[in-house]
């Protein structure tokens, strides 16, 4: 699975997309963000985030609900700019105006909810946006080919790229998304919650697309909320909440279950252990399984964390 | 024995086994014209039995001749759907571009062409006020358009008033150019005791090309992806707001080409015509199978349907009815034909 696609030519509109790296890693980080930050007027939405990810590397971003994901996506994707810090691509800082600069750099993000157009064929979604031409027309037979030979390469065997790609299931639509991006020279991929709305077997093929464009010389930044998935193909991970970073961790410095303990916020499931003993009765109890959990888990939650995110309260 | 006799399997073909059990008829309904094509052809077959002069190519020659002045905008209408967005003021806007054309030439005693490209300037610029406010304000077309059609309704009657003190534009035929703009916008020729005009020739040639960028440019790609799901299709790189912008821009073009056609026919042009029209012409995209939601639909469709409203416009004429009864029938196909495209798609979508 993991040999490496041989590229048509003429296929990549964004010529410098792609240098035929590939090579292993250069020291230089793909996508670097220093004490990033961004602003909506008086709501400060992320603050101070620091996140790196190389070639060959996955960098999971883990946070929960209004943890500032979205809003980091958006930033790297160049939907929006970050009002404080700064933001580098191969080690040059970057002001991208849309996600079409952002595209042609080779940073690409497959959004969970709009990573496709339902009602369009597999194959019109497949190069919606990068549509190979002969002259003013599509070449449509070509299209229609190299659509199916790239999702086989991936593992998909479609019977029909002409099907609506609606029709497909949740998981066979993101990883068509990710082909896709893989297929269009990408270097960086930003993966938005691949998994979220995803059964087990159907993540597990999404996981194993990610290690696969790792394999490929990507980098892949996963933005997900679940640390079961994060830590089996992750090599750094960045733990957000209330849109300041609570841990910058390497793979070799946090263990899965460390992970989980900081994801679940031990302060406050300890906080919601003791509400729930003091309701009595059925809640009692459930209370009490909470606190082994949470001693279980060996959570000790960084002090630091409660000041910054009292600071950014205010 | 016998059983043993059929042991020898053929190696099944290459085909993908999953395909191929879609029959020709299977796929004929998934297209989003079949609604409309089935329509059609029992709309023909009605007035054919009941309207004795509808069986004459005279009369069906004057059924394509209304046809085409509702195709010409249905056509751009359908594109617009299709990217996601309605527009309520082209129905008037033809009119405005048609006065505009007038009595700019009229007033400052110009050369009529010279009216022809102020109006097309005119037509382009409500087109692109129409996106430019949709795209920047994300406030929902009909709203938008809505308002400028009262707008331009507005400016039609009042300022045509205030002008001319008449509620039509003066007759133009004396101007200078007058004579080879009509050639170009309302010629009609004779081919063999039927009656052809012009304006029959550009829809089909419009629902052509409409149809041609749709299927087979990356232009109409795109305009399937802003209308399908607008925020996927900026994700990857789809410029949405031009897109929309240049489709507005298409149904003011379009608004200029039938308001010329038009104000050439007929010299002069009233100022309250016009309003009313913006729904047939989305009515001819439904029924031809456009989605209200955008995203689906075809250029062909939005043609046979605009062909089922001249077919009924003209064959109510030919029956003897009072044409009176002419909305009730175009309602009546719009209830009908969106069952039927909605029953359609179902069955389609189930049988893929």
């Amino acid at each position: 699975m993991s040999t490496p696609q041989d590229v048509p030519a003429g296929k990549h509109h964004a010529p410098e997309a792609v240098p035929p790296a590939g090579n292993g890693r250069s020291g230089v980080p793909l996508v670097k963000l220093i004490g990033a930050g961004k602003r909506y007027g008086a709501v400060i939405a992320l603050h101070d985030i620091n996140l790196e990810v190389g070639a060959h590397e996955v960098t999971c971003v883990l946070g929960d609900n209004g943890a500032g994901k979205s809003t980091l996506i958006k930033i790297i994707a160049g939907l929006h700019q970050p009002s404080s810090g700064t933001y580098e691509v191969d080690g040059a800082p970057v002001s991208f105006s849309s996600p079409r600069e952002a595209l042609e750099r080779g940073i690409a993000t497959v959004y969970q909810d709009l990573a496709v157009v339902a009602l369009m064929p597999v194959w019109r979604n497949f190069f919606l946006g990068n549509e190979v031409r002969k002259g003013f027309r599509m070449d449509i037979p070509a299209m229609k080919k190299m659509c199916k030979d790239e999702l086989l390469a991936m593992g998909i065997d479609l019977r029909d790229v002409d099907q609506p790609i609606g029709t497909l299931s949740g998981g066979e639509r993101q990883c068509v998304a990710i082909s896709r991006a893989v297929h269009f020279g990408a270097k960086v991929l930003i993966l938005d919650e691949p998994t979220a709305a995803l059964g087990v077997k159907q993540s597990g093929v999404v996981l194993k697309y990610i290690i696969q464009a790792r394999e490929r010389g990507l980098g892949v930044i996963f933005i997900t909320h679940n640390p079961h998935h994060a830590y089996p193909v992750g090599d750094r991970f960045l733990l957000l909440n209330r849109g300041a970073s609570i841990g910058n961790y390497e793979k070799s410095q946090v263990t899965r279950d460390e992970l989980t303990g900081l994801m679940a916020g031990g302060a406050e499931l300890e906080q919601l252990s003791h509400e729930l003993e003091s309701a009595g009765g059925a809640a009692a109890a459930i209370g009490r399984s909470l606190e082994e959990d949470v001693e279980e888990l060996g959570i000790s939650h960084p002090s630091s964390t409660t000041t910054t995110t009292e600071s950014d309260a205010r | 024995m016998t059983q043993t006799a059929e042991a020898p399997v053929a190696p099944p073909p290459r085909a993908d086994e999953r395909v191929g059990r879609k029959s020709p008829l299977a796929r004929i309904l998934a297209r989003p014209e079949a609604g409309a094509i089935a329509g059609a052809i029992i709309i023909y077959v009605f007035f054919f039995i009941i309207a004795p002069p509808f069986r004459n190519a005279s009369s069906f020659s004057s059924v394509l001749y209304v046809t085409s002045t509702y195709g010409l905008m249905a056509t751009p209408v359908a594109l617009l759907m299709i990217g996601g967005e309605f527009d309520l003021s082209a129905g008037v806007a033809v009119t405005s571009s048609a006065l505009c054309a007038s009595l700019f030439s009229y007033e400052f005693t110009t050369n009529a062409w010279v009216g022809v490209l102020v109006a097309l300037v005119l037509s382009l610029l409500i087109g692109f006020i129409n996106g430019w406010l949709v795209v920047k304000t994300g406030i929902p077309s009909f709203l938008i358009t809505l308002g400028m059609f009262f707008m331009l309704q507005g400016l039609n009657i009042a300022l045509t008033q205030t002008i001319t003190n008449q509620v039509s534009s003066p007759d133009i035929s004396t101007l200078q150019g007058f004579n080879s703009a009509r050639e170009v916008f309302s010629a009609s020729w004779t081919i063999g005791g039927v009656n052809i005009r012009t304006s029959v020739v550009y829809w089909i040639v419009f629902v052509i090309i409409a149809t041609y960028i749709l299927l087979r440019t990356r232009i109409g790609n795109w305009i399937f992806s802003v209308g399908g799901n607008a925020p996927s299709a900026r994700a990857v790189g789809v410029p949405v707001a031009r897109m929309k912008i240049g489709l507005f821009m298409a149904v003011g073009f379009m608004a200029w080409f039938t308001g010329m056609h038009t104000l050439f026919l007929f010299n002069t042009i009233q100022s309250g015509q016009g309003i009313g029209n913006e729904f047939v012409y989305i009515i001819a995209a439904v029924v031809g199978g456009c989605l209200l939601t955008g995203g689906y639909g075809s250029a062909v469709g939005a043609a046979i349907g605009a062909l089922i409203f001249g077919m009924v416009n003209q064959g109510i004429v030919y029956a003897g009815w009072n044409p009176d009864w002419f909305q009730f029938f175009v309602g009546a196909l719009l209830l009908g034909a969106i069952l039927l495209n909605t029953y359609i798609r179902r069955r389609a979508e189930a049988s893929i």
